[in-house]
C-alpha cells in the first residue's frame, strides 16, 4: 500500500518536473530574459560637463561634485526612475508612507516628462530650490501643486497634495489624525490663497498671497545653507 | 534613516519647500552648520596599509566606530591619520561597506576573526548582503557546533548536580559516554542483543543426532538451555524498556518513536508465547510469531549511527524508490504477459498463467536466471532475451538517479529550510534596527527642544549639549520637525499612541464605537476602529479638553548616557526609571531636565514653558495622571 501511494506521489512530482529537454529550453529562455534586463539597465547616462552645469546652476564646482557623488552612488546608471526615487525619499520618513508625495515630487523634477530624472534635472531643480530667488521658488512650488500642469490649482489637486503630506506622518501621531484634518487644512489654505474665491488658485494669486504671508517668506529662506 | 542615502538629504530638505505654503505655523529653525567643513579626504592607516576615503563616506553610518567620534581615539597627531592596529584584509570589506552600503563576507576568511573585526568596528553582521549571507551563516553554524562539541566534552567531565535523577537517567540512555554506568549499560544491552540474535540463529541449526531419532535442531535438543537464554535476554530488554519509559521526558512521544516500537515488537513474542504455550491449535501462529524475534537485530540501530542514517535515507528517498518499484512492476507485467502468450503454444510449458510468468520475468530482469523456468518457443526465447536486456536498463538506470536525487533533494531541503529560518530571524532583527532609527528621532526631539530653548537663551552651555548626534542626524530631525509643523501633528511612538487611544476611549465610553479590531499587531485596544487607509477614526473629538483636564504632560529629557539611546525606552518607562537613572548620572556633566508642556489645542507648543537647565536634577513630584502610573519629574 505504501508503495502504491509512493508511486502515485512520485507520478505527480514527475509531471511537475519537466523532462530534460523542456527544462533546458525553459532555463535558456529565463537566462536570456535576465540578460536582456541586465542589458537595459546597463544603459548609462552621462551628464554634461562640470563647467556647463556650473554655468547653468547656482552651485559651485565643489558642490556639484558632492552632489554628483551622492547621485551616482544611488543610481550608477545616471538616471533615477520613479521607483528608485520613491525608495530613496521613503528612507527619510520611516514613520509613514512617503510614496505619494514622492510621486508628485518626481513629476515636478521630471520637467520633460520622460519618466526618469537625470542629473541635470536634479541639479537644476535643486539650484532653484536652494539658491533661487523667492519668485523662482514659489513658481516651482506652484508647479509642484499643479498636478495636471494646467496652470491652475483646484481643490482636488490641493487635497491630493495635502493628503500625501499627511500620509508621511504615519499612524502614530499626537493628536490623532482624523479623516477630515486634510480637508480642513485645504480649506484654510484656499481661504488664504484664493483671492477672488473662484475655487482655483492661479499663479499670480499664489505668488501674491505667499508674499503677503511672513511665515511663508521666512520658511522659504530656511534651507539656504543646506549645501 | 538609512545612512546610505545621507547624500540625498539636501535634496529631501530642498523638497520640503513644497510644504511651506501649506503650513499654518512657523517652521523651526534649521540646525546651524557651525563648522562647515569642506568634504575632506581622511587617511586610515590599518597596520601599515593606507586607505583613503571621504569623511562623508564614513559618516553615512554614524552608529559604527568609523562613522562616529569614536575614531578620534585612534587619531595620530603626528602623522594626521587614523591608525588601527587591525587586519587590513578584513578592513577592505569594512570600508567597502561604507562605500557601497553592502557588507560582503570573503570566503577565505575565518569566521571568528571576521566576527571579531565586525564587533570592533561596531557593525552588525545582519547587514551582510544576501549574496554572502548564506555562506556566513553556514560557517557560523559550523563554528557554533564546534564550540558546542567542545563545551559538551568539557561538560561531560564535570558533574551537573542540578539535573534530577530522571533527567540524568535519560541523558545516560541517550548518550552512553556521560558516565561509566551508562557505558556499562550500553555494552551490556549490546551484548545481550547479540546473544539473543545468535541464539535465534543457532536454534535452527541441526545439532547432531540423538540415536534413535532423526536430526534435531539445537533448539529442540537443548530446549531448556535455549529457553533460559531467551528468558534472560527478554528480561534485560523488558527492564531496559521500562527504564527508558520511566526516564523519557515525554512518555507519549517516546511510545510513538520507532525505537520503542522495535523494542516492543522484539519482546512481545516471548510474552505471547508464555501465555499460549499449551494450546496446540495456536502453536502454528506461535511459531510464526517467533519470526518477529529477528526484529531484535534492529535494536542495534541504537548502537549504530550508520544504521540510523540508512533508515533515514530510505525514508527520505521513498518517492524515488516508489517510482523504481512502479516502473519495475510495469515492465514485469508487460513482459510476463508477452511471455505467457508466446509460450502458450508450447506443450508442458511452465508458463501456466500470467502471474506464474511474473517469477520468470523478475528472475530474468534482475539477471538472476535460476533456470527453473525457461522459454521453449522461438518467440518466447526472443522475448526472453529482450526481457533480460531491458531488465539491466530498468534496474541499473534509476539507481544512480535515486542516489543523486537523494543527495540533491536532501541538500536542497536543508538549504531551503535554512534560508526560510534565517530570513525570518533576519527580518525581525532588521525591523528592530529600523524602529530604532525612527525612535531616534523621537528621542532627539526631546533633546532638540532643549537645544532650541538654549539657542533662544543664548547660553554658553550649548557646547555641553553634547552634539553627539551628527550634523546629518540633526538635519534629518529638523526635516521631520518641519513636517510636524506643516501638519500640526506630532510623531509619537506606539506605546504613547495606545495610551492616548485608551484614555480617549475611556473618556468617551458612553459614545458608540464600532468594535472591530485593528489588524495591526501592536494595537489591542478596540478604540481605534475602522482603519481606513492610514488614518484612525475616533468617534469623539473631545480630545483637547480632556487632555487639559487630566493629562498634565511632563516630558522628561531622556538621560543622556554615553551610549546610544536604547531602542525600547518609552516615555512611561523613562519616567519610571527616572529616580534610579538620575543618580548615577550626577557624576557626569550630563544635564537632566524636564520641560512641562501643557498641550494647547490644536497645536502643541512644547517650547511654551522651557526652563533653563540646572546642573543637577531637581526634586521629584508625583502628579497623578489618568490611566498611567507615571512618575513625573520636574525641574525647579
Amino acid at each position: 500500500m505504501g508503495a502504491v501511494m509512493g508511486t502515485f506521489s512520485s507520478l505527480q512530482t514527475k509531471q511537475r518536473r519537466p523532462s530534460k529537454d523542456i527544462a533546458w529550453w525553459y532555463y535558456q529562455y529565463q537566462r536570456d530574459k535576465i540578460e536582456d534586463e541586465l542589458e537595459m539597465t546597463m544603459v548609462c547616462h552621462r551628464p554634461e560637463g562640470l563647467e556647463q552645469l556650473e554655468a547653468q546652476t547656482n552651485f559651485t564646482k565643489r558642490e556639484l561634485q558632492v552632489l554628483y557623488r551622492g547621485f551616482k552612488n544611488e543610481c550608477p546608471s545616471g538616471m533615477v526612475n520613479e521607483e528608485t526615487f520613491k525608495q530613496i525619499y521613503a528612507q527619510f520618513f520611516p514613520h509613514g508612507d512617503a510614496s505619494t508625495y514622492a510621486h508628485y515630487l518626481f513629476h515636478a523634477f521630471d520637467t520633460t516628462q520622460t519618466g526618469s530624472v537625470k542629473f541635470e534635472d536634479f541639479v537644476t531643480a535643486l539650484s532653484i530650490l536652494l539658491r533661487g530667488t523667492v519668485h523662482e521658488k514659489l513658481r516651482w512650488t506652484f508647479n509642484l501643486y499643479d498636478i495636471n500642469k494646467d496652470g491652475y490649482i483646484n481643490k482636488e489637486e490641493m487635497m491630493d497634495i495635502v493628503k500625501a503630506i499627511y500620509d508621511m506622518m504615519g499612524k502614530y501621531t499626537y493628536p490623532v489624525l482624523k479623516e477630515d484634518t486634510p480637508r480642513q487644512h485645504v480649506d484654510v489654505f484656499f481661504q488664504k490663497m484664493d483671492k477672488n474665491k473662484d475655487g482655483i488658485v492661479t499663479l499670480d494669486e499664489f505668488l501674491e498671497s505667499c508674499q503677503e504671508d511672513d511665515n511663508i517668506m521666512r520658511s522659504l529662506q530656511l534651507f539656504q545653507n543646506v549645501m | 534613516m538609512a545612512a546610505g542615502v545621507a547624500a540625498w538629504l539636501p535634496f529631501a530638505r530642498a523638497a520640503a519647500i513644497g510644504w511651506m505654503p501649506v503650513a499654518n505655523c512657523p517652521m523651526p529653525l534649521a540646525p546651524a552648520d557651525k563648522n562647515k567643513r569642506q568634504d575632506e579626504l581622511i587617511v586610515l592607516n590599518v597596520s601599515g596599509r593606507r586607505f583613503q576615503t571621504w569623511r562623508t563616506t564614513l559618516e553615512r553610518y554614524p552608529d559604527t566606530l568609523l562613522g562616529s567620534t569614536e575614531k578620534e581615539f585612534f587619531f595620530n597627531e603626528d602623522t594626521k591619520e587614523y591608525f588601527f592596529d587591525r587586519d587590513p584584509e578584513v578592513f577592505r570589506c569594512v570600508l567597502n561597506f561604507y562605500r557601497t552600503g553592502k557588507l560582503h563576507y570573503p570566503r577565505y576568511e575565518c569566521i571568528s576573526a571576521y566576527d571579531d573585526e565586525l564587533a570592533f568596528y561596531g557593525i552588525l553582521p545582519e547587514i551582510i548582503g544576501d549574496c554572502c549571507y548564506e555562506e556566513y551563516k553556514d560557517r557560523k553554524r559550523e563554528n557554533a557546533e564546534r564550540l558546542m562539541d567542545d563545551n559538551d566534552s568539557e561538560n561531560n567531565q564535570e558533574s551537573m548536580p542540578s539535573l534530577s535523577f530522571r533527567q540524568t537517567m535519560w541523558r545516560a540512555f541517550e548518550n552512553p559516554h556521560t558516565s561509566t554506568l551508562a557505558l556499562v549499560f550500553y555494552y551490556v544491552t549490546g551484548f545481550f542483543i547479540a546473544v539473543s540474535v545468535i541464539t535465534n540463529v543457532v536454534e535452527t541449526v541441526p545439532c547432531g543426532t540423538v540415536p534413535g531419532s532423526k536430526e534435531l535442531p539445537c533448539g529442540e535438543r537443548y530446549s531448556v538451555a535455549f529457553f533460559c537464554l531467551d528468558t534472560a535476554c527478554v528480561m534485560i530488554f523488558t527492564v531496559e524498556y521500562l527504564l527508558r519509559l520511566f526516564a523519557a521526558p515525554s512518555r507519549y512521544r517516546f511510545i510513538r518513536s520507532v525505537m520503542s516500537i522495535i523494542d516492543v515488537v522484539a519482546i512481545m513474542p516471548y510474552y505471547i508465547g508464555l501465555v499460549m504455550t499449551n494450546n496446540e491449535d495456536v502453536s502454528g501462529a506461535f511459531v510464526t510469531l517467533r519470526v518477529f524475534r529477528v526484529f531484535r537485530i534492529f535494536k542495534f540501530s541504537r548502537h549504530s549511527q550508520g544504521l540510523r542514517i540508512l533508515g533515514y535515507t530510505l525514508k527520505s528517498c521513498a518517492s524515488e524508490l516508489g517510482f523504481l518499484l512502479f516502473s519495475l512492476t510495469m515492465a514485469i507485467i508487460i513482459f510476463a504477459t508477452v511471455m505467457f502468450y508466446a509460450e502458450k503454444g508450447s506443450s508442458a510449458s511452465k508458463f501456466t498463467s500470467i502471474p506464474a510468468s511474473f517469477w520468470y520475468t523478475i528472475v530474468t530482469m534482475t539477471t538472476l536466471g535460476y533456470g527453473d523456468m525457461v522459454p521453449k518457443t522461438i518467440a518466447g526465447k526472443i522475448f526472453g532475451s529482450i526481457c533480460s536486456l531491458s531488465g539491466v536498463l530498468v534496474i541499473a538506470l534509476p539507481v544512480p538517479v535515486i542516489v543523486s536525487n537523494f543527495s540533491r533533494i536532501y541538500h536542497q531541503n536543508q538549504r531551503a529550510d535554512k534560508r526560510r529560518a534565517q530570513k525570518k530571524a533576519r527580518l525581525a532583527r532588521i525591523r528592530v534596527a529600523k524602529t530604532g532609527s525612527s525612535n531616534a528621532y523621537l528621542h532627539s526631539k526631546r533633546n532638540g527642544l532643549l537645544n532650541e530653548a538654549l539657542e533662544l537663551m543664548g547660553t554658553p552651555e550649548e557646547e555641553h549639549m553634547g552634539k553627539t548626534t551628527s550634523l546629518i542626524e540633526s538635519q534629518h530631525h529638523h526635516l521631520l520637525h518641519c513636517l510636524e509643523k506643516t501638519t500640526n501633528h506630532e510623531f509619537i511612538d506606539e506605546q504613547m499612541f495606545e495610551q492616548n487611544c485608551m484614555e480617549s476611549s475611556m473618556q468617551n465610553y458612553p459614545s458608540t464605537r464600532s468594535p472591530s479590531l485593528s489588524s495591526h499587531p501592536g494595537l489591542t485596544t478596540t478604540c481605534c476602529s475602522r482603519r481606513s487607509k492610514k488614518t484612525t477614526h475616533l468617534p469623539n473629538s473631545n480630545l483637547p479638553a480632556t487632555r487639559l483636564r487630566s493629562m498634565q504632560e511632563l516630558s522628561t529629557i531622556h538621560i543622556q548616557g554615553s551610549e546610544q539611546p536604547s531602542l525600547t525606552t518609552s516615555r512611561s518607562s523613562l519616567n519610571l526609571k527616572a529616580d534610579d537613572g538620575l543618580r548615577p548620572n550626577c557624576k557626569t556633566s550630563q544635564i537632566t531636565t524636564a520641560i512641562i508642556s501643557i498641550p494647547t489645542p490644536p497645536a502643541l507648543t512644547p517650547e511654551g514653558e522651557g526652563r533653563p537647565p540646572p546642573a543637577s536634577p531637581g526634586s521629584n513630584t508625583n502628579v497623578p495622571a489618568v490611566a498611567s502610573n507615571v512618575v513625573k519629574v520636574s525641574a525647579l
